[in-house]
């Protein structure tokens, strides 16, 4: 169980989302979602697969557009801005996707250095290797530098891809299923990540999961998604304290005894 | 026996059915249209990603030598063999250089080259983007604030655009040295001569239009492959389709635009 962060700033929002709503042809993925995002906090939304979780981060970070509602990230209204004034504001934020998403043809130096050689173009080659030192350092991957992505493990890809957002010092993280498909303990390594990357780099994350582990440990704030909207809002124990069949059988399945 | 009933509903099921590919043809069709407006409206503006476009030349121009240096070769050789049959018929042996110089310039190089491009570079290309598709690489560039569309569509397509014509005159000059090869051989005629009786058959307008064909042809295999690759569906098998219809589509596409061209280029020249 995870101590909540006491830097926790209540009455900083980062993101909040107000009546969000988002279908696909005919079918209502998100169906009128509210959500608040603190400063300094790791808020967890739980859901099953295909219940719209990473329809909702990928309409936070402005890769998909909403139908309906208010999305405020850092004080931008994602419905009104774009090019240049969006470029900036997602170098704010960091995305760490379900697959890691490395770049295959590059090696794990030009995959860390891809982000900075693009957007901080006043750098030079000592400032940008130190940098890439610095995050490879922090995921506990250093020795990875020369090699390509299809070398690495599944968990230490999640690193990377973790260590190449944090390049930017992005002040929102974004981790989509961060444990899907690694083993437990690979997990447990990637939830304790998770929390470090939290004190150490002062971020503000959302973490979307199926895991309850990983959900449990590094959530200060959990939220549940079902059929569009989030039903419950608490901490872990919080959240499924209750009758609701929907719930009970999420947090069963989970934890089969 | 059948009831009038069931035929009708059958009839409204198969309409249906059919109403609904040619909804599905014209979607495609349309966005493809976006896309290739999208290719002009970025192309033009920076930033210009110069580093990323001279790598795709690279790997649409020198890492296609090896096989378009081969087939080049051996169709410059068998053209000439099959040629000399019919030419020796009526004693006319020495019309063999003019004939491959035409065959060659005019359709054999651009054609192939195109053809070869299209298998290779066209697949490639596809099964790139449709991989980096599936696996959110391209969303990852996205939200590193880099227009994943100006670097990875751009940057390829203008590659095969002009290394398209590029390979076609590499190829013209291969399969003319095939032709020699097997001329030198069996009429004992000298280079000199040779290449002499080829360039005097060629013409101005059958260089210039092959060229530009060869920009259409490149600018088809470039926009059929990204199309295909970045609309890739979810999935391994979304990959392999994206690639596989990446070449059959632009192949099919190559001889249609040579139809066209073949029509166009009768014109001027009897104009
Ligand atoms: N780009 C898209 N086009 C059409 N449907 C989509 C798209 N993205 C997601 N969906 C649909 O939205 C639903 C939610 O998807 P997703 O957010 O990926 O679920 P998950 O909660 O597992 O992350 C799924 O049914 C999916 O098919
Ligand atoms: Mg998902």
């Amino acid at each position: 169980m995870k101590k909540v962060n006491p830097n926790i700033d209540k009455n900083n929002k980062v993101i909040s989302l107000n009546g969000l709503k988002k279908s696909f042809d005919d079918f209502d993925v998100l169906r009128g979602v509210d959500l608040n995002l603190y400063q300094g906090e790791n808020l967890v939304v739980l859901g099953r697969s295909g219940t719209g979780k990473s329809v909702l981060i990928k309409i936070i970070s402005g890769l998909l557009k909403a139908d309906e509602g208010v999305v405020n990230v850092l004080g931008s209204n994602m419905n009104r801005i774009a090019g240049r004034e969006l470029d900036r504001l997602r170098l704010k934020i960091g995305f760490s996707f379900q697959n890691s998403a490395l770049y295959d043809s590059m090696t794990i130096r030009e995959n860390l250095e891809f982000p900075l050689v693009r957007n901080r173009k006043e750098l030079g080659r000592k400032e940008i290797d130190n940098l890439v030192e610095v995050v490879l350092e922090a995921v506990g991957l250093s020795q990875t530098i020369n090699q390509m992505p299809s070398e690495l493990s599944g968990g230490q890809r999640k690193r990377i891809g973790i260590a190449r957002t944090l390049i930017l010092r992005p002040e929102i993280m974004l981790y989509d299923e961060p444990t899907a498909g690694l083993d437990p303990i690979t997990s447990i390594e990637i939830n304790n990540l998770i929390n470090e990357v939290q004190t150490r780099f002062n971020t503000s994350s959302i973490i979307i999961t199926h895991d309850l582990t990983c959900a449990r440990d590094t959530g200060d704030r959990v939220v549940m998604l079902l059929d569009g909207q989030f039903q419950r809002e608490g901490t872990f124990e919080e959240v499924f304290n209750t009758d609701d069949e929907r719930v009970k059988s999420f947090y069963n399945y989970n934890f089969i005894k | 026996m059948r009831s009038k009933n069931e035929n009708a509903g059958e009839t409204r099921v198969r309409k249906y059915i059919i109403s609904k590919r040619i909804d599905a043809v014209f979607t495609t069709l349309a966005d493809i249209h976006f896309f290739i407006v999208r290719f002009f409206r970025e192309v033009f503006f920076p930033p210009y990603e110069f580093k990323e476009i001279v790598r795709q030349c690279y790997e649409v121009g020198v890492k296609s030598l090896p096989l378009i240096s081969l087939t080049g070769f051996i169709i410059g050789i068998v053209f000439t063999n099959q040629s000399r049959v019919s030419l020796a018929e009526f004693g006319a042996t020495s019309w063999l250089p003019a004939l491959i110089s035409i065959a060659i310039v005019r359709a054999l190089a651009p054609l192939v080259t195109a053809l070869i491009a299209a298998g290779r570079v066209g697949s490639s290309i596809g099964a790139e983007l449709g991989s980096m598709k599936v696996t959110e690489q391209i969303d990852a560039m996205e939200v590193s604030a880099t227009n994943p569309f100006k670097f990875l569509v751009v940057t390829r397509v203008l590659a095969t655009t002009f290394m398209t014509p590029a390979l076609m005159m590499y190829v013209v000059f291969v399969a003319l040295m095939g032709g020699y090869f097997n001329v030198h051989k069996n009429e004992l005629t000298s280079f000199t001569a040779y290449f002499v009786q080829v360039f005097n058959a060629i013409t101005f307008l059958d260089i210039f239009s092959s060229i530009i064909k060869s920009f259409v042809f490149g600018f088809t295999i470039g926009i059929v492959g990204c199309y295909k690759g970045y609309n890739s569906s979810k999935g391994t098998e979304g990959v392999g389709k994206a690639a596989n219809s990446s070449v059959v589509t632009a192949m099919f596409l190559v001889f249609i635009e040579e139809l066209l061209a073949l029509q166009i280029i009768h014109a001027i020249r009897f104009a």
